[in-house]
């Protein structure tokens, strides 16, 4: 018979039998009877050359000790390349480039150091150890039901013991310290890992209050000059950050966290091309400023397009038509590019009077309220 | 492990009885270290235990052993790290001797990650090495996991390390996603801003929560020794414990085996653990070990100077993730816009991240963590199985892999959507649409292709045993006719072919009672009847002893015999063996 099945399958509930059945809850192979083929048992051993050509078994063990041996030249070569290659010393590698020959060298010398290792034990195991195949007996996986009603048995006999069942104030008292107890440290971490003064999110340095009420000047990233508009010619792109920064650079306090709300995408267009007026009213003669922090997940949006004037996310494609004010016309994010409304003050200079009217960068819950 | 150990009432104790002590003192100990670790610990019985041990061999089961070696790489070589790195965001003046950088404003992470690359001597290889067993850490535990799917090594007695396994495999991606974005540069700081991005669009707490993980507005300097905590502490120690939990109970179930003449599912043919497999297994330690080693030595894997530091600003085309995190930064590629919505309120609705980032990781894992027990549900089938099915005998189970890894391939391909786009010359619009398209009809297509291939292997199976092995050799019949000859096989090539029993699927006899009421049941059922008939509905049945009489004897009876059976009514292709 087929001893690939332990036992009989038990199927559950009695409304199901296989197709072919007439009723018998047996698998079709079980309930088919004799007519299967048997197990024609372990095929007869067959020795390698090393198990009865002494000669054969003498190459393999010279084999295995060679590779033992460049393990060792291996290592070698590391403790002489690790004192001996100067750290800034480089080489052409054919297929990879100009690459540092330490690491090359060193790389190189401990991986044949390791690796030869473990190329001789396996081939070790291969050739020379014995390759008699053996065979271990399964046990069902389950203890036998002396065990399990033994083990029953202990558990009821503790729990009789501590009186839990007779004594429902132990019971509902200890369930209440147990429930209770992970509170305090519960709210020690969720309540300290960080501030609750999430109404920054709609804020950023292009506020005038961060300017004592003056409007504020658009700045060249990372230069942190001020920008002319007759410096803006069209077609050209303008990576800007606020005038307000500077201050956060000096101090190096919150200049990444200024930065990642404050990104601005200045370019000038033919004002003929704006389509919607708001947006060219927001500009200066076709020179438009908008945020350039994604609203899908908050990537810098600094792919522009000349010819189409699309801006595009480099994060998750999402593209924005710097004609239609920065809409979504392709892409996973769904809202548009907030503009930033930008005037000329009497020095020339392009500035931000009013900041930004929506809150900047990827969706949060409580944006809009 | 015989006798259960039986613990004596300690009044005995007071009765002065010091027998058993005396005993122990005067049994002949064993020598040397062994001998002393042996009177402190008793442990040679378990030892000689583990030591007999018997593990099968197969090419298969190495992929896991890939795993354990390459995350026992990345312990050894992280901790190397740790001694250098420094996990602060605190802004320096970066003057290591990189020269393109000198004089910006960097973090303290960064410029250690600098320093090590270029300043400590060899540093920069373990990093790389660090960084290359990571990656293959990932795919290791992967395969290995479609290894054990495809093969039905999840069965019983072995759900439970399904589960462990897939919780692994679910820290493994996430240890790596936060090992990546400790150098703090322009790549990695890029995912953590998408990071921040996930998070705040979680209904209501979104905003919250991203404040609580970064201890306040984006990126704040809590990230980067908040990331290092976890990535060298919090989820090394959960994956150690599991991972030492996976193996454990790989030594209490046995090995699984493939099929084969003398392996029933009562034992284990193999080698002993002492001394094949100990120098077969540690000697691929050193193996995988080594091949890491060299590639790291030629492939340069995150060459974070070349990003430069993480700016909120700056732009960085082709940002892709490690490979493992891909499929789902595809997913939000793929995800249109519009799901987006805002409600009566005037709160946000963000439906085209929220489920694909932060419900798509725990749901993905959930859906593979359950499957073991949606299968045996199905099959009713509550036995121990320690003989691994081969794929082509468990046709819907191996197309429901196969669907799935390629909605996961479409996914990890969008992640590379503008790659493909600037490197094949195509719109990224159209590979985008395209790949959307692929995510919905890709799979069924793919499960519908797979089961077809397995029934056909199935067949060919069938034909090669009842009409034996084509030998090549052609004779040429006295009538002019030219016949290959076939040869039968031998009980031993034969066995693997018909070893494997053909489920068949549930029916429903009754839906109402003994006295004609409507059973409770009768729903879960029918529904469960519906599952049994998509798994088993369509099968090849294994050739059965008689049949193979029949076809030797009468080779057209053979006809009459296969219309039972919906699969076997094809035509057979080859004509029967014989000689002229």
């Amino acid at each position: 018979m087929n001893d690939n099945q332990t036992t009989a399958a038990p199927v559950e509930g009695n409304a199901l039998v296989p197709a072919s059945g007439d009723g018998q809850v047996l698998p079709a192979s079980l309930a088919a009877g004799p007519d299967t083929f048997e197990n024609p048992g372990l095929p007869p051993h067959i020795h390698r050359a090393a198990d009865i050509d002494p000669a054969a078994a003498k190459r393999a063990e010279r084999q295995v000790a060679t590779m033992f041996g460049i393990s060792m030249l291996g290592a070698l070569i590391f403790v002489v390349a690790y004192f001996a290659i100067r750290d800034e010393a480089t080489f052409f590698l054919p297929g990879v480039g100009k690459t540092s020959t330490q690491n090359v060298v060193l790389g190189l010398s401990l991986g044949v150091s390791i690796l030869f290792i473990g190329l001789g034990a396996v081939h070790w195991a291969k050739t020379l150890m014995s390759d008699e195949e053996v065979v271990e007996e399964r046990h069902a996986q389950a203890s036998s039901p002396e065990a399990r009603a033994d083990a029953v048995t202990v558990v009821s006999d503790g729990v009789e013991s501590t009186g839990l069942t007779r004594r429902p104030v132990l019971k509902y008292s200890l369930g209440g310290a147990l429930g209770l107890f992970a509170l305090p440290l519960g709210l020690q971490i969720a309540g300290s890992l960080g501030p609750v003064t999430v109404g920054e999110l709609k804020e950023t340095l292009w506020d005038p209050e961060n300017n004592g009420g003056k409007p504020i000047r658009l700045m060249r990233d990372p230069e942190m000059t001020p920008i002319k508009l007759e410096d803006v010619t069209n077609g050209s792109v303008f990576h800007v950050m606020p005038e307000t920064l500077q201050h956060s650079i000096d101090e190096r306090k919150h200049v990444l966290e200024g930065k990642a709300k404050a990104a601005v995408i200045l370019i000038r267009l033919d004002p003929n091309d704006i389509k919607v007026q708001k947006a060219r009213d927001w500009g200066v003669d076709g020179v438009v400023a908008y945020s350039k922090i994604c609203t899908h997940v908050g990537c810098a949006v600094g792919l522009y397009e000349q010819q189409t004037h699309h801006l595009l996310c480099p994060c998750h494609q999402s593209t924005f038509d710097l004609t239609e004010d920065c809409k979504v016309i392709f892409g996973p994010a769904k809202r548009a590019l907030p503009q930033l409304k930008i005037t000329v003050d009497d020095e020339g200079y392009l500035v931000a009077p009013e900041g930004f009217a929506e809150a900047v960068g990827p969706s949060f819950w409580e944006r809009k309220r | 492990m015989s006798a259960t150990y039986q613990p004596r009432h300690a009044s005995e104790l007071r009765d002065g009885d010091r027998a058993a002590e005396q005993r122990q003192a005067d049994q002949k100990p064993l020598g040397g270290i062994a001998g002393w670790v042996d009177d402190r610990t008793g442990a040679a019985k378990g030892t000689s235990h583990l030591l007999k041990k018997v593990f099968p061999d197969h090419w298969s089961f190495m992929l896991g052993e890939i795993a354990m070696y390459s995350m026992i790489v990345c312990l050894l070589t992280g901790v190397f790290l740790t001694f250098w790195f420094v996990p602060s965001a605190s802004q320096v003046v970066y003057d290591g001797s990189y020269v393109p950088l000198q004089g910006i404003v960097v973090s303290d992470a960064y410029r250690s990650t600098l320093a090590i690359s270029f300043d400590i001597r060899g540093g920069l290889l373990i990093r790389q090495i660090h960084h290359w067993a990571a990656l293959i850490f990932v795919v290791a535990v992967f395969v290995h996991m479609a290894r054990v799917f495809f093969t039905g090594a999840f069965r019983k007695p072995r759900e439970i390390n399904w589960v462990f396994g897939t919780i692994l495999s679910l820290l493994a991606a996430i240890e790596g996603f936060a090992g990546y974005s400790l150098p703090d540069d322009l790549l990695s700081g890029t995912g953590i801003r998408a990071m921040n991005g996930f998070v705040q669009s979680a209904p209501v707490i979104g905003s919250y929560l991203s404040y609580f993980i970064f201890g306040g507005a984006f990126p704040g300097e809590s990230i980067i020794p908040r990331l290092y905590s976890v990535h060298v502490l919090l989820i090394p120690a959960i994956l150690v414990a599991l991972f030492t939990a996976h193996i454990l109970l790989v030594f209490v179930h046995k090995h699984t085996q493939y099929p084969g003449p003398g392996r029933t599912n009562n034992n284990v043919v193999g080698y002993p653990f002492m001394p094949v497999y100990i120098a077969k297994a540690g000697g691929f330690f050193f193996i995988v070990f080594g091949v890491i080693a060299l590639v790291s030595a030629v492939v340069t894997i995150n060459p974070i100077w070349a990003y430069g530091p993480y700016d909120p600003s700056p732009v960085t085309a082709g940002s892709q993730p490690d490979w493992y995190m891909g499929f789902a930064d595809g997913a939000l590629r793929l995800v249109p816009g519009w799901l987006e919505f805002e409600s009566w309120g005037g709160f946000t609705w963000s439906m085209n991240i929220f489920p694909f980032s932060l419900i798509l990781l725990p749901a993905m894992w959930t859906l593979i963590g359950v499957y073991p027990f949606v299968e045996k549900w199905v099959t009713g089938d509550n036995r121990e199985h320690h003989l691994l099915d081969r794929p082509r005998n468990a046709p819907t189970r191996t197309a429901i892999g196969v669907a799935g890894i390629v909605m996961y391939a479409v996914l990890m391909f969008a992640a590379g959507n503008d790659l493909m786009a600037i490197k094949l010359h195509l719109s990224i619009n159209d590979i985008t649409n395209a790949l959307r398209l692929l995510f919905f009809i890709g799979p069924p297509i793919a499960f519908w292709i797979t089961k077809r291939i397995c029934l056909s292997l199935q067949r060919a199976d069938r034909q090669k045993v009842l009409h034996g092995r084509e030998t090549g050799t052609i004779w040429r019949h006295a009538d002019g006719r030219f016949e290959e000859i076939h040869a039968p096989l031998t009980p031993m090539e034969r066995w693997p072919l018909v070893q494997h029993e053909v489920a068949e699927p549930f029916q429903l006899t009754h839906e109402v009672d003994a006295n004609g009421v409507a059973r409770p049941a009768a729903r879960k059922d029918r529904l469960r009847a519906k599952f049994s008939h998509f798994y088993f509905r369509d099968r090849v049945p294994t050739v059965t002893p008689s049949e193979l009489e029949a076809v030797h004897h009468a080779p057209e009876a053979l006809e009459g015999h296969g219309k039972a059976h919906e699969e076997a009514r094809e035509p057979e292709a080859i004509e029967p063996a014989g000689r002229p």
